[in-house]
């Protein structure tokens, strides 16, 4: 037996070896960033101070202190990071306001992720005339004004913050749906979707299994750039007043309450604009991170 | 003195899984007017050879040892110097065409630019020369094919335009990266033809890369075989295929299918997998794959005979 | 005894959009141009031809991954196109098809056992997961590659054991007809070899009927039975093995033949003969008549007028020529 064949011979007695998926691939060169690491593990902490942080405060993110208005951060009076205007606990005002502008953040891009990645895969998968009826769709709607499309929701149905979600979601999927169809319209000239062709296996199959898989990757990245965005279209509203309502609150309407009085209580806007600044920078970072680990080549 | 003298060449490549060496302790010469072959397979540091003497690495590469060109150090040389050699002395042909034409500009800019900038001639003298080139070349109706842009040409046409362009400065070197590999059947023979034709006229030395080893037979003086990264067999090319005697050579002639055997004979077949250049073993390349393997195989590196 | 596949007149044309912008004139690309052949059970048909003369066309027409235009086509008895795309669907089982490109034909992000089960999972579902391993790991140990790796991804394994893989997914299911798009060109020549052997084992063990796809005379040679040569998606010469290379007669074939690089340097140096000169026409707008005749040595005015009949000038042996 030649000695090529004692080497096989031997490995083929060895255990089933484990193979090393692309994902696994990716995260080791993300865990090889240092930038990006560090931007996870600061909003990790963000994300673990904004959701547990109010149940520990002796302060009510709505409690109103009215002998400690606009007070400067200190220790003795518990208040670290000051009060505002109407003597309300800031530390627990800007967690909540946390709160509020992640969730925004997170679920405006999950409602655009689903509407994006179905209406984008089905579009460039199928072709032709669909494609073509489809697209034509996002494109009005790209053209319609997006502050006029919210300030006409206000007035209709009155405040509401889960306006504000349906609002910035249906806005953002239509990006999605882009990205997603020119991603969706390269994988499927692949050849190994052909091969799915040719080996009998369905089309919704096949967008499941071959191709929303070979999507994720530049949809994470895109993701994690679609959440900052839309935290800062969240803020924007509530710098506008069009946002979250009294008492409720998020970043963004903390900074337009500070900014009203910046000169006598720069605390109650550099707080909030700070965990602001930081929680995008992250995101940010993050996206960066995973676009250099998903996709090595274009380093 | 020969035309190029590359002694102990090691190019690597630092990447995140550990330093890959292309080149492993590589030496050579070439003579005025010689064709060298070099064969092997992808992986073997065949492209990564011709890039380190050009000067073209990836920017992770780094070589060392020493590449005499004309009597002149090309390693470590700056890149000012480099660029003079580079497309003057020494031409390039690749295999994709379309990756060195820019598709935006004209042939007529691509190739006056070449003429202006190395050898200062005025555009009009420029243009000249280069519809004379393409006429060398055998591209019908060149004077007024010039003014075209690349993906005008089929692909044939293109790879003629390339050579034409490498030759535009008459080097004294010419390095054909697989020029023929991309190209149909037909095509590359006319191609392979238009090459010893031009040799004949120019004179020029040319190192030819290519894993076809009829290519090799048909236009070579010497051949070089290379099997991850180092010399395996090196040989006047009547030598080389009359009487191969490096066991990778014998398997590589053995395993073309050919045209002038009778029927079909059962191909024999190398064993195994090319070796990964981030594991090489410290002894032979070819250890794990040779039907001639000994112990001493396995960790001594064989001397070049 | 009937053929397994017959294929009758099967033409398979493209609307190219026109390039004017108020009056786009459209084109027909006629990729396949009415090609008719027979394969027996157990046979190697090889197709020859150079890019664009429609061979990876043809092989999509047959699996119906591409909608033919006109013609028939009949496997085991049974035609195929004029079946709804559910009905192909489902007789994708007897027919299969291996790629070029080694690693673009895998899906990066399943595992080779995933590959491999994936027509399993489509045509016998009702398999339990260790009979499907078992399947797959038996298949994987028939094309070569290490049981033991079944849970690796391709981009850990080289080219030719990818191939090897997209082999295994073909055969997983004992297909009558196998597809080989040019299995090997994209691999090294000492791997080239390891997988022409393999196809030829494999197909003598399972009987099977194969159509090898490749611009390459010589790696056809080695594995067919009879040869077809393709030129602008007509048939220019159809015949057995042994009589092609010894006594081609359409001079497309014998350019082809020529072109190709003996690798014998006594041989190489001493050929005397001219390549064909010019390039491919463009498939959007061929010659008039016949359409190797404007690189043919042999054209006359009546090969400009005239298309050349396909024409039986000894036994199984088929020319479209005016001068065969």
């Amino acid at each position: 037996m030649t000695r090529a064949g004692q080497i096989l011979e031997q490995s083929s007695q060895l255990q089933e070896i484990k193979g090393r998926s692309l994902w696994q691939d990716a995260w080791q060169r993300l865990l090889r960033n240092k930038a990006a690491l560090a931007a996870v593990v600061v909003l990790t902490t963000i994300s673990l101070l904004v959701v547990a942080a109010p149940w520990f405060s002796p302060y009510e993110f709505d409690e109103i202190d009215w002998d400690l208005i606009s007070t400067a951060p200190s220790l003795e009076n518990g208040h670290i990071f000051g009060t505002d205007s109407v003597g309300r606990d800031l530390f627990v005002r800007t967690l909540h306001g946390g709160r509020m502008s992640l969730m925004v953040g997170i679920i405006a891009t999950l409602v655009s992720l689903i509407i994006g990645i179905t209406w984008g895969a089905t579009a460039g998968y199928i072709g032709g005339r669909v494609d073509n009826i489809m697209m034509r769709i996002v494109d009005i709607l790209y053209a319609m004004p997006f502050m006029f499309f919210v300030i006409l929701l206000m007035v209709f149905f009155g405040r509401n913050i889960y306006l504000i979600f349906i609002a910035i979601g249906a806005i953002n999927w239509l990006d999605m749906a882009r990205i997603v169809r020119g991603q969706t319209l390269t994988l499927k000239n692949k050849e190994f979707v052909e091969a799915a062709m040719a080996c009998g296996v369905s089309t919704p199959r096949i967008i499941l299994r071959h191709i929303v898989p070979n999507l994720l990757g530049i949809v994470v990245v895109y993701v994690t750039l679609t959440i900052p965005q839309v935290i800062l279209v969240e803020s924007f509203l509530s710098f506008l007043g069009l946002g979250v309502q009294e008492p409720n609150t998020s970043w963004g309407a903390l900074v337009n309450e500070g900014a009203q009085d910046m000169e006598s209580a720069p605390w109650a806007l550099l707080f909030p604009a700070g965990f602001l600044a930081a929680t995008l920078f992250c995101f940010n970072f993050i996206g960066d991170g995973l676009r250099d680990a998903l996709d090595p080549k274009d380093r | 003195m020969p035309l190029l003298e590359v002694n102990n060449l090691r190019t690597s490549f630092h990447t995140n899984d550990g330093d890959v060496y292309a080149v492993n302790d590589l030496s050579f010469s070439l003579e005025k007017g010689e064709t060298l072959g070099v064969v092997g397979e992808s992986g073997s540091g065949k492209s990564q050879l011709v890039l380190s003497i050009i000067n073209l690495l990836a920017s992770n590469g780094h070589m060392e040892g020493s590449i005499r060109f004309q009597g002149q150090e090309l390693v470590g040389m700056k890149p000012r110097e480099i660029n003079r050699i580079r497309g003057n002395r020494i031409g390039m042909i690749f295999q994709d065409p379309m990756t060195c034409l820019n598709g935006y500009l004209t042939i007529a800019r691509q190739m006056t630019e070449v003429l202006i900038h190395h050898q200062g001639l005025d555009y009009a003298s420029a243009k000249k020369h280069s519809i004379e080139m393409l006429d060398a070349v055998h591209i019908p109706d060149a004077k007024s094919r010039i003014d075209r842009y690349p993906h005008e040409f089929s692909g044939g046409m293109r790879q003629r335009v390339m050579i034409a362009m490498a030759l535009l400065c008459q080097p004294d070197l010419l390095i054909a990266d697989e020029p023929s590999t991309a190209l149909d059947v037909t095509v590359q023979a006319q191609i392979i033809q238009l090459m010893n034709e031009l040799q004949q006229e120019f004179g020029m030395s040319i190192i030819m890369i290519t894993h076809d080893l009829g290519v090799i037979a048909g236009i070579s003086d010497n051949v070089m075989v290379m099997y991850g990264g180092r010399i395996c067999e090196q040989a006047p090319v009547f030598e080389l295929f009359e009487n191969p005697s490096h066991p990778y050579t014998q398997g590589l002639l053995q395993s073309v299918p050919r045209l002038d055997t009778a029927g079909s004979v059962k191909l024999h077949s190398i064993p195994g997998n090319p070796p990964n250049l981030l594991r090489l073993p410290p002894g032979c390349a070819f250890v794990d794959r040779c039907q001639k393997v000994i112990p001493a195989c396995g960790w001594q590196q064989p001397p070049l005979l | 005894m009937t053929a397994l596949l017959y294929v009758d007149d099967l033409k398979v044309h493209f609307h190219i959009p026109g390039e004017g912008l108020f009056r786009p004139r459209h084109k027909m690309l006629r990729a396949v141009d009415g090609i008719s052949f027979k394969l027996e059970a157990g046979e190697t048909l090889g197709i020859v031809g150079e890019s664009g003369c429609g061979k990876s066309t043809l092989a999509r027409g047959i699996l119906g991954l591409i909608p033919v235009t006109s013609g028939s086509i009949w496997l085991a008895g049974e035609e195929l196109a004029h079946l709804s795309t559910e009905e192909l669907r489902k007789r994708r089982q007897h027919m299969q098809i291996v790629f070029q490109d080694p690693l673009a034909s895998l899906d990066p992000r399943m595992t080779v056992s995933e590959i491999i089960a994936e027509p399993l999972q489509v045509f016998e579902p009702h398999l339990s997961k260790e009979e499907r391993k078992h399947k797959v790991q038996g298949i994987m140990e028939r094309v070569g590659l290490l049981p033991n790796q079944i849970n690796r991804y391709p981009h850990e394994f080289s080219g030719g054991q990818c191939q090897r893989i997209g082999i295994a997914r073909a055969l997983v299911l004992k297909p009558k007809l196998l597809i080989c798009d040019e299995p090997v060109s994209a691999l090294d020549v000492s791997i080239q070899a390891q997988i022409i052997n393999l196809l030829m084992d494999i197909q003598e063990e399972m009987r099977l009927s194969m159509l090898f796809i490749a611009h390459d005379l010589s790696v056809v040679k080695q594995i067919s039975h009879r040869v077809m040569v393709m030129y602008l998606g007509k048939v220019v010469e159809a015949t057995t093995r042994d009589e092609l290379y010894h006594n081609p007669r359409h001079p497309y074939t014998r350019a082809l033949i020529d072109a190709i690089p003996i690798p014998d340097p006594a041989i190489e140096r001493n050929k005397s003969f001219k390549p064909l000169q010019g390039d491919l026409p463009s498939p959007l707008d061929p010659p008039s008549g016949c359409s190797f005749r404007t690189r043919c040595p042999m054209a006359t005015e009546l090969c400009a007028t005239e298309a050349p009949e396909q024409q039986e000038i000894s036994e199984d042996h088929w020319v479209s020529c005016h001068f065969a």
